[in-house]
């Protein structure tokens, strides 16, 4: 009885061999997702049971000497100025990337005509597909060169990181922004226009509102996106390990802090160690993004 | 200022705006494929790389890359197409459906770097394999899951029900109709999906730095025996990807060649990501024309 069992579930046509199958593919993202989050908060957690350094001062100070020696003062972890410099670069990405890409998404949902979107459409895809080390490339090998010998500075600065980091999130954004313009009800628009109104005014008082979870969506995206990408924005912002005062001044993330050190400091020290918790920060931040992403798109009504 | 002349001036705003994105794209391509594409040639793309002195070519980071995709892939389709029939066909609205998809979600916004970390401490220490093509090949894996998932929700989403259905009435039970209707019928979007994912693989380095590693130890290609460790197809050997060749050279700043080579480097990468985009676009309108006889 058994052994037909076995048989009939191996058969290729078995309708139970699809289900397990298919289950088991599903339950692997759920496992993980599980080991991910499990083991990156074991490991980033060992600064504060292993080292014993205080929460409170891992993330609000400023003062990070990790090789310093203990009559000097003694190590110290503090990544406030890693926490600023990430938050910084990824806010001024997001500010200069949303006006543009609403720009790009308005117009190719409404305004452009079809030779117009023919040529947005594929050109906007493309620059999703430009790896991130060639963005870092040629900031570092034309932008940064451009703001030395033009605005002054060193060139390696916060400018250069968020301009970077720009160009990189514009796509997120306006691939989910277009989506939601595309899908919201011809009627919306019809009935703006036959109430008396021009094509501006159809978008900026009915359109834009009526997809406004798409574009918070397309924001808090780009957003995750700008506060998680390590190598691009690495090469362009000099890495100094000191509170910026200007936007020309160089400046380090959490990110950008963990590719040039993880592989330097030996595993199981105080650096590396709050290295990883700098990874769990990131981790966390990139939970949280979703978390706000679920609670706008529930809150909204509308879905994505 | 009345409406209609504030609507024309919106309406140029929006044209300069769309045009200065197209014309910053075409700049970034044009000027990496002109400043690249002076230095490749066939030694350029054969020869082995140099750590410390001048004409260094990127043969073994090519042969790496694709490598590393061919591993990656033969991962993340069958587990990806699986998992995506699974929440397209049978899944019912209950907590389960909703844990899979808020997993499939923190997979696809999770930065490179952390996937990258976890790799580095389960793939390259707990299994003991260290800096590894298989390690490199399932961070990849984790990274890509969630757009195999989402590409093959969305094609089969197109799928017509009437063709499940017909299926079904005649006998046919659930997975005989997923393997011999559905996935055919989504076939056309699967292949520019997968293409397209593909394609990722190029673009990603952040991961692959503590994963698959940072170097590229000499390979001897008349070397088969897999288990060899100078075989190019020693799945457990450390193995330096294109794009993590451009970042290396870029920070080390070693060679004195940089700029021929990191530029070189960068046109090819692009010149990948653009074959395989393009090919994703003209295979998906040629299936399509072909299945649907228009």
């Amino acid at each position: 009885m058994k052994k037909s069992f076995a048989k009939g579930v191996f058969r290729p046509n078995s309708e139970l061999l699809g289900r397990f199958l298919t289950m088991g593919a599903a339950i692997l993202a759920i496992i993980s997702v599980v080991t991910i989050v499990s083991f990156i908060t074991v490991k980033g957690l060992s600064t504060f049971i292993i080292n014993g350094v205080s929460v409170k001062e891992f993330l609000f100070s400023t003062q990070w000497w990790p090789d310093r020696l203990p009559e000097d003062g003694g190590p110290q972890v503090g990544v406030l100025v890693f926490i600023f410099g990430s938050v910084v670069i990824a806010m001024l990405a997001v500010l200069l990337s949303a006006p543009l890409s609403i720009i790009c998404a308005v117009f190719m949902a409404e305004i452009a005509p079809s030779w117009g979107q023919r040529f947005l459409q594929p050109a906007i895809e493309l620059l999703a597909g430009i790896p991130s080390v060639v963005y870092g490339y040629i900031g570092l090998s034309l932008l940064v060169p451009f703001i030395r010998d033009n605005i002054g500075g060193m060139g390696f600065s916060i400018l250069a990181g968020f301009l970077v980091l720009s160009i990189m999130i514009l796509p997120t954004i306006v691939s989910v922004l277009t989506d939601s313009l595309r899908s919201l009800p011809r009627e919306y628009k019809e009935a703006a226009l036959a109430l008396g109104s021009t094509r501006w005014q159809s978008i900026y008082h009915v359109l834009i509102p009526a997809a406004r979870s798409g574009l918070i969506t397309g924001i808090v995206l780009g957003l995750a996106r700008a506060f998680g990408e390590a190598l691009a924005v690495q090469m362009v912002i000099g890495n100094m390990r000191k509170m910026p005062t200007s936007i020309m001044d160089p400046v380090i993330t959490l990110t950008s802090a963990i590719t040039m050190d993880m592989g330097n400091t030996p595993m199981g020290s105080l650096w590396n160690n709050a290295l990883w918790s700098m990874g769990l920060f990131t981790l966390m931040m990139s939970c949280f993004f979703i978390l706000v992403l679920r609670f706008v798109v529930r809150k909204g009504g509308v879905v994505r | 200022m009345n409406s209609r002349r504030v609507d024309r001036i919106a309406t140029a705003i929006f044209w300069a705006g769309a045009l200065a994105v197209i014309f910053f794209l075409g700049t970034i391509v044009c000027y990496i494929l002109y400043h690249g594409g002076k230095y490749i040639d066939w030694a350029f793309l054969t020869k082995p790389s140099q750590v410390i002195s001048a004409g260094g070519g990127i043969g073994p980071q090519i042969f790496n890359t694709f490598y590393l995709l061919l591993l990656s892939m033969s991962i993340t389709i069958p587990v990806g197409l699986l998992a995506g029939v699974y929440l397209s066909e049978y899944a019912g609205a209950n907590k389960f459906t909703e844990a899979i998809k808020l997993s499939i979600e923190t997979l696809n916004s999770l930065p490179s770097i952390v996937v990258g970390l976890f790799g580095l401490l389960v793939f390259v220490n707990m299994t003991g394999w260290g800096y590894s093509l298989l390690s490199g090949a399932l961070a990849l894996t984790v990274l890509n899951l969630p757009f195999m998932v989402r590409i093959t929700e969305e094609s089969i989403r197109g799928v017509p029900a009437g063709l499940r259905e017909a299926s079904l009435a005649l006998g046919a039970n659930r997975w005989q109709t997923i393997c011999k209707v559905v996935l055919p019928a989504a076939f056309p979007g699967l292949i520019s999906g997968i293409i397209i994912t593909c394609g990722r693989v190029f673009e990603e380095a952040a991961a692959l730095l503590f994963t698959a590693g940072m170097s590229s130890p000499p390979m001897d290609f008349s070397q088969w025996n897999i288990f060899n460790e100078t075989s190019p197809l020693n799945p457990f050997r450390p193995a330096e990807t294109l794009s993590v060749h451009i970042w290396k050279i870029n920070t080390e700043g070693l060679i004195p060649d940089l700029r021929r080579v990191a530029d070189g480097s960068a046109a090819v990468l692009i010149l990948f990501v653009l074959s395989f985009n393009l090919t994703a676009r003209w295979l998906g309108r040629r299936i399509h024309r072909k299945m649907t006889a228009t």
